[in-house]
């Protein structure tokens, strides 16, 4: 198999599903002539046409909703949302329409969407257009959230959320676009995590651009004689935290990186799930997330702002040797 | 706008056995209320509710003309239009009362009612929700069934930016969709006016959807007006705006006792009833006004059996719901 980019593997995902099933529809801001702002969608509009594939306003909250209304009479959209930031005008609609439908119908319909959008930081696209949402819909029962490490798993987790008949909120780390790998084509599944690293002194849990930076400090602790396990869990909600815990049952440390704020996060309550299944078996837990501040511009705030390879290391290296 | 008509003419009503069930439906909506206000005093009816008392021409009148195809999605003031819509009644009570047999099972109450197989794809309790529901609604119906959908919001909706992301995304991409505004002169407590700039219509008309203001109390204006826009719509020509004027006979919500009001206008807006106007047309269109008091006798008997099935249905015994879909 040749190794593709990860933009590209979303693209040809998008053209397999779109290819699949005439119910799916993918609408967004440039997404169909333009072929995306981070070209994530090209050639979808030519191939599939403007009953499928359009461009619309600048208009999060309508879009949000059109993808709730279309989904419960008989369609599966799929939408972008620009950047992640945007999400918050995309909130109403999801939150309180999208992901109560299934429960307030006495589980009869469910809302088979997707809403792709662009997070993370690194970019130097400042404090409203790096941000990573993931916190912000974590307490939203109804919600399942995708978080990408690899183009093969862009690939086989897109068309599992296409698939899927509940609300996915699926992220793309911008950071990640470039990043090339092999991909087979074929769907994955949603809520596993995937031990991508086998280690025995201590598990080290994270997502999307974070793994690339805790496999590079895995090798540096490796050089060192520390053997890190490192747990990608691919998909945020729901959370598989048995592939968490029955890593820590074996490394009695763990360690959760979280691109996004200390406080509120994912990295918490991974934390928390560990104490309560696992308090026993621990000797160590804690978090490396970014501070409780906006994301700051200038790339060298910027690059001290992010958990790098390198404090993950040092983290380590402190608190486990 | 139309008028009300003090004089009533004969000829308005084009079918007099149409109009006799709408007069039963209407005569259901407000005794619905009735009752939902009655159990929710007696402690029976939990949180909050909102009643539809005095705009029961607007869900009847709308109703009337939609097809099996059609859609709509109510607001959280939406027992009128679900029952106009063919909710059974009872079902719909005993969602009030939280009970099983409730429409959702007491899932939703009074605030989410929604009913699929009725038409009804929900009540959306965020002011401007029930419009982008019905414009994802046109989106597909417009490419599968050639359904309409109808979503109805008050004129507090129309400061929400639900409101005009959706009126120019549908108009774009010419949506069947009508809108349907009732505006019954209150968001909430504040009226409309001090914190609305311009007039709705014009609003809407900016974006080259055609709009029009009618007298909401005259449930045949608001037919023939909603054949007029469920027919625009129908024909792929986009969206279509009605605002219709009305008046809450109740406030806002059970813990308003609507002070704000300024002396005589409940008193005035009463004197235009909905279900009294369209009563002495019919009665002026030579309806027998004895069969319009049995229909009232028969509806008093029908929802004081209601009330007592509710009140004996059963509450949920525990929570059992999936997270997702498998």
């Amino acid at each position: 198999m040749p190794a593709i980019a990860f933009r590209t593997a979303i693209r040809d995902a998008l053209d397999d599903e779109l290819a699949a099933d005439e119910r799916v529809i993918l609408f967004g801001e440039d997404v169909a002539v333009a072929g995306g702002v981070f070209a994530t969608t090209t050639g979808l509009y030519d191939k599939y046409g403007p009953e499928r594939v359009f461009d619309t306003p600048i208009s999060e909250l309508a879009l949000a909703g059109a993808a709730f209304g279309s989904a419960v009479h008989g369609l599966r959209p799929v939408i972008e949302i620009m950047f992640g930031d945007f999400l918050t005008l995309a909130m109403d609609s999801l939150v309180n329409q999208s992901t109560k439908y299934w429960f307030l119908t006495q589980e009869q319909i469910s809302v088979p969407l997707v809403i792709r959008s662009v997070v993370g930081a690194g970019g130097r696209f400042g404090a409203i257009h790096s941000q990573m949402p993931a916190s912000w819909f974590m307490g939203v029962p109804g919600l399942k959230i995708v978080a990408p490490s690899t183009p093969a798993d862009a690939s086989a987790l897109l068309k599992a959320a296409i698939r899927d008949d509940n609300p996915v909120l699926f992220f793309e780390h911008k950071r990640l676009y470039g990043l090339e790998g092999e991909v087979n084509g074929a769907a994955g599944r949603l809520g596993e995590a995937v031990v991508v690293r086998e280690g025995r002194d201590i598990t080290l849990v994270t997502a999307m651009k974070s793994v690339h930076d805790g496999l590079e400090a895995a090798d540096e602790l490796q050089a060192e004689g520390m053997s890190v396990e490192v747990i990608d869990l691919r998909t945020l909600r729901p959370l598989d935290l048995d592939t968490v815990v029955a890593s820590v049952r074996k490394t009695n440390r763990i360690v959760v990186v979280e691109e996004g704020p200390l406080t509120g996060g994912w990295a918490g309550e991974v934390l928390a799930s560990v104490v309560e299944h696992a308090l026993g078996d621990l000797d160590d837990a804690w978090r490396i997330a970014t501070p409780d501040t906006p994301i700051p511009y200038s790339p060298p705030l910027e690059d001290a702002f992010l958990p790098g390879p390198g404090r993950i290391a040092r983290e380590i290296r402190a608190r486990a040797r | 706008m139309s008028h009300v008509r003090d004089q009533p003419a004969t000829g308005v009503l084009d079918d007099l056995d149409l109009y006799r069930r709408i007069y039963r439906q209407m005569l259901l909506i407000r005794g619905f209320e009735d009752l939902v206000q009655s159990l929710f005093l007696a402690g029976e009816v939990y949180g909050t509710t909102h009643l539809y008392s005095g705009q029961e021409a607007i869900a009847t009148g709308v109703a009337s003309v939609l097809e099996e195809r059609d859609r709509v999605a109510a607001t959280y003031r939406g027992h009128g239009h679900a029952l106009a819509l063919g909710v059974d009644p009872q079902k719909l009570l005993d969602e009030m009362l939280g009970r099983t047999s409730g429409v959702n099972g007491g899932r939703a109450g009074s605030m989410n009612v929604n009913s699929p197989d009725d038409r009804l794809i929900g009540s959306f309790g965020i002011v401007g929700g029930s419009i982008a529901a019905a414009t994802g609604a046109a989106l597909a119906l417009g490419r599968t069934t050639g359904g309409v959908a109808v979503a109805y919001f008050g004129d507090g909706a129309m400061n929400q930016g639900y409101v005009f992301e959706c009126l120019n995304f549908s108009q774009v991409f010419k949506l069947p969709l009508v809108l349907v505004c009732e505006n019954n002169g209150y968001g909430e407590y504040t009226p409309y006016r001090s914190v609305t700039a311009g007039e709705i219509c014009a609003r809407v008309e900016v974006m080259g959807v055609p709009a029009e203001t009618i007298d909401g109390m005259s449930v045949w204006t608001v037919r023939e007006s909603a054949e007029r826009a469920v027919a625009h719509a129908r024909a792929g020509d986009g969206p279509v705006f009605v605002e219709a004027l009305t008046y809450r006979f109740v406030g806002h919500s059970r813990s308003d006792p609507g002070a704000y009001r300024p002396d005589g206008e409940l008193d005035r807006w009463r004197a235009r009833d909905p279900i009294v106007v369209l009563r002495a047309q019919l009665e002026a269109e030579g309806v027998d006004a004895a069969d319009l008091d049995e229909a009232e006798r028969e509806m008093s008997v029908q929802l004081e059996q209601m009330r007592e099935r509710g009140l004996a249905a059963p509450f949920p015994a525990e929570l059992t719901a999936r997270e997702f879909k498998d």
